[in-house]
């Protein structure tokens, strides 16, 4: 275990080096460029036995890693905003060929107009195409959930993407630990797929169907992105067993106890939002800090655990659902706990976007506003 | 060598779906013969794609994979590098396949351009096939950038306005290891520039005419005597070259000489029904005098790119 003081695109890159992968494709973007640089820095140093194709676009990064992964190599690209949407129809097809791959996501708004911060209408956006999607919060968080995304992926046949946000976190020093060469093994063992492209193994993949063979591809996606949420937990457990660290299952929750106010929030306005709910403790406001790390699959069961009888859910999102009352986190909240909706009271807002500052006065501030309202 | 010494392994099975006197499957099993059984194909969205079979069903005996529309470039490049780390890292062992694209002119002119283009200047280490039946027939038959002045296609009703570009030169000029045009009428040349692109590394890129009777309109038995005309008029060259030097190869450099007499134009094209409106125009003098014109500058055009 090593030390290290370094950016989240750091952790990122290093995390990549560490997890024996074997082909990486990358093109650079704001925030992510550094990500893209420093791995193929490693690579040129002689310290990462991996090859590097550096790109001329994100779906070529894509559709490269996608057929890398087919034959059966360790993969990972990074990118953000733009570039994801750009990958988006790979993305559906890796889900739907059942490609492991693990890619960074470093959050960032949209075009137009041009934006460069922090804002999870990227990610959000591709929700339906059958990926896995973590988001973090810090550089410790994000070396260990690159690591975790590789066991995952492995294990499930579904790709992982793992998000942080830009700037915020990409950018920020932060000390964060490395792991072991021997404790990774043990974790993360040699990448051995049931199946390969390769004259060896024989066949022909991805032909065309009939809608009799199409939908059990789409059943056995869908029931398999669920059970991989089942999977992130016992891997994140197995590995707070192996290094001590744990950044928390489906969510990192914060002050549960006698709560009566639930901050819902993705993303490193999480981890501010433990600040703000101390604001609204020492008010005597009985709030407690809910920061969603698995977006997809969205864990419904495990959010209404989480809520006692009576709470109300205050859900902050740093995207928008145009023309809805606020963004994803919400629309999916509310669909989840539809049960429940005679018991709770939900509520949310679009805040942070474009990497809009969220300090924690401003999020308690908020989250005063909306407890008037369901308190109305 | 001759034909009947080429090696009986066979990429396709009977029973594939493609139609009577289709060129890609022709063109499949004489590039099969000499790249061997130690292959990896990727197919993007096309005939090729179209015929294989249902799921799980395949006419194919090489190890293939059917990707996105834009993605040969990056896609086969991605494998062959992946290839590449899993053998130095031992996690493979023998030795490694020669990774090859199947694509049309769709997603090799169109859609794939950007990719491929990115991919030859990067010299990435494989094979793309361009299979061109200057049309997007599978879909059946809209223009494409292959699409060659007046032909018929569903998008481009009255007859296509402009000509095709040339795509093989465009790859030439990304400098790769090896450049190539071949025809079904010519097997044997074909054969010749697969096995030798067989033998070299990084980008290769060999582009095959393939006549389609389907979308151009003529009899299914027809397809080889279209190609062979299509080069006889020079309306099809025969080319190679390595690192942007160019060769001109058998009948074009013949043309090119000036040894043969190039056949007439109205021969090749009238037996094409996509031109039959070309054919009816009262500007039919006119528009075959500009298709030969054009036949006769790029002949000329790439003779002197060969001098270079």
């Amino acid at each position: 275990m090593s030390k290290v003081f370094g950016s989240g695109n750091t952790a990122c890159a290093l995390a990549v080096k560490d997890a024996d992968v074997d082909f990486v494709a990358a093109y650079p973007i704001t925030p992510q460029t550094a990500v893209a640089e420093k791995i193929a820095a490693y690579i040129a140093e002689g310290i990462m036995d991996a090859n590097y194709l550096p790109v001329e676009s994100e779906h070529s990064a894509a559709s490269a890693i996608a057929a890398a992964s087919a034959v059966g190599a360790r993969v990972f690209t990074a990118t953000a905003s733009q570039g994801l949407l750009y990958m988006h129809e790979i993305l559906h097809y890796a889900a739907g060929g059942r490609l492991p791959m693990v890619m960074a996501n470093v959050n960032r708004a949209v075009n137009a107009p041009w934006c460069l911060y922090a804002d999870h209408q990227d990610a959000v956006s591709q929700r339906d195409t059958g990926w896995i999607h973590i988001h973090t919060a810090s550089n410790q968080e994000i070396y260990d959930s690159i690591l975790l995304a590789f066991k995952v992926t492995e294990e499930v046949q579904i790709p992982v993407m793992v998000n942080y946000d830009g700037f915020l976190v990409s950018h920020s020093m932060m000390p964060f630990e490395t792991l072991d060469e021997n404790k990774i093994k043990e974790y993360l063992p040699p990448f051995n797929p049931s199946w390969r492209l390769h004259p060896q193994w024989g066949g022909t993949f991805g032909n065309v169907t009939y809608s009799e063979q199409y939908v059990p591809y789409r059943e056995s996606l869908t029931r398999d992105v669920k059970k991989a949420g089942e999977v992130i937990v016992r891997c994140a457990k197995e590995y707070q067993e192996l290094t001590g660290r744990w950044h928390g299952g489906y969510f990192d929750v914060y002050r549960l106890e006698d709560a009566s106010f639930f901050l819902l929030s993705m993303g490193s306005m999480g981890k501010e939002m433990e600040l703000a709910v101390d604001l609204l403790r020492k008010e005597g406001i009985p709030a407690a800090g809910l920061r969603l790390r698995v977006f997809c699959p969205f864990p419904k069961e495990e959010l209404s655990v989480l809520l006692p009888d009576g709470a109300k859910l205050l859900v902050f999102d740093r995207n928008l659902v145009y023309g809805s009352a606020a963004g994803v986190l919400l629309q999916e909240s509310r669909a989840a706990l539809y049960e429940r909706r005679d018991d709770l009271r939900i509520t949310g807002i679009s805040v942070g976007l474009g990497g809009e500052d969220l300090p924690a006065v401003l999020l308690a501030d908020r989250a005063r506003q909306m407890i008037q309202e369901v308190e109305k | 060598m001759k034909i009947k010494d080429l090696s009986s392994l066979e990429y396709i099975t009977p029973g594939t779906g493609a139609c009577a006197g289709c060129p890609s499957t022709i063109g499949l099993r004489i590039i099969g013969k000499a790249l061997g059984k130690n292959t990896i194909g990727f197919l993007t969205p096309s005939c090729a794609v179209a015929s294989m079979g249902l799921t799980p069903q395949t006419c194919y005996t090489f190890s293939a994979l059917n990707i996105c529309f834009a993605s040969a470039g990056a896609s086969a490049g991605g494998a062959a590098m992946a290839l590449d780390a899993l053998y130095r890292k031992g996690k493979l062992q023998g030795e490694k396949p020669v990774v090859f694209n199947w694509v049309g002119d769709g997603g090799t002119y169109d859609i794939g351009f950007q990719g491929l283009s990115g991919s030859a200047e990067r010299n990435d280490d494989y094979i793309h096939f361009c299979y061109n039946n200057e049309a997007y027939s599978n879909t059946g038959n809209q223009r494409s950038g292959a699409t060659p002045q007046f032909a018929l296609t569903t998008t481009s009703p009255m007859g296509k306005e402009i000509g095709q570009k040339n795509m093989p030169l465009l790859m030439l000029e990304h400098r790769p290891p090896y450049v190539a045009t071949a025809s079904l009428g010519y097997p044997m040349d074909l054969y010749r520039k697969v096995e030798k692109a067989k033998n070299i590394s990084g980008f290769r890129y060999i582009e095959i005419h393939m006549p389609c009777c389907t979308s151009w309109r003529f009899p299914p038995a027809d397809t080889i005597r279209m190609s062979k005309l299509a080069v006889q008029t020079g309306a099809w060259l025969l080319w190679e070259g390595e690192y942007g030097k160019l060769t001109l190869n058998g009948v074009t450099a013949s043309l090119a000489e000036g040894r043969k007499k190039p056949i007439s134009m109205e021969g090749y094209l009238k037996l094409q029904g996509r031109f039959s409106t070309m054919f009816k125009s009262p500007e039919k003098e006119k528009h075959l005098a500009l298709i030969e014109a054009n036949i006769q500058r790029e002949l000329e055009f790439m003779a002197g790119r060969a001098k270079l």
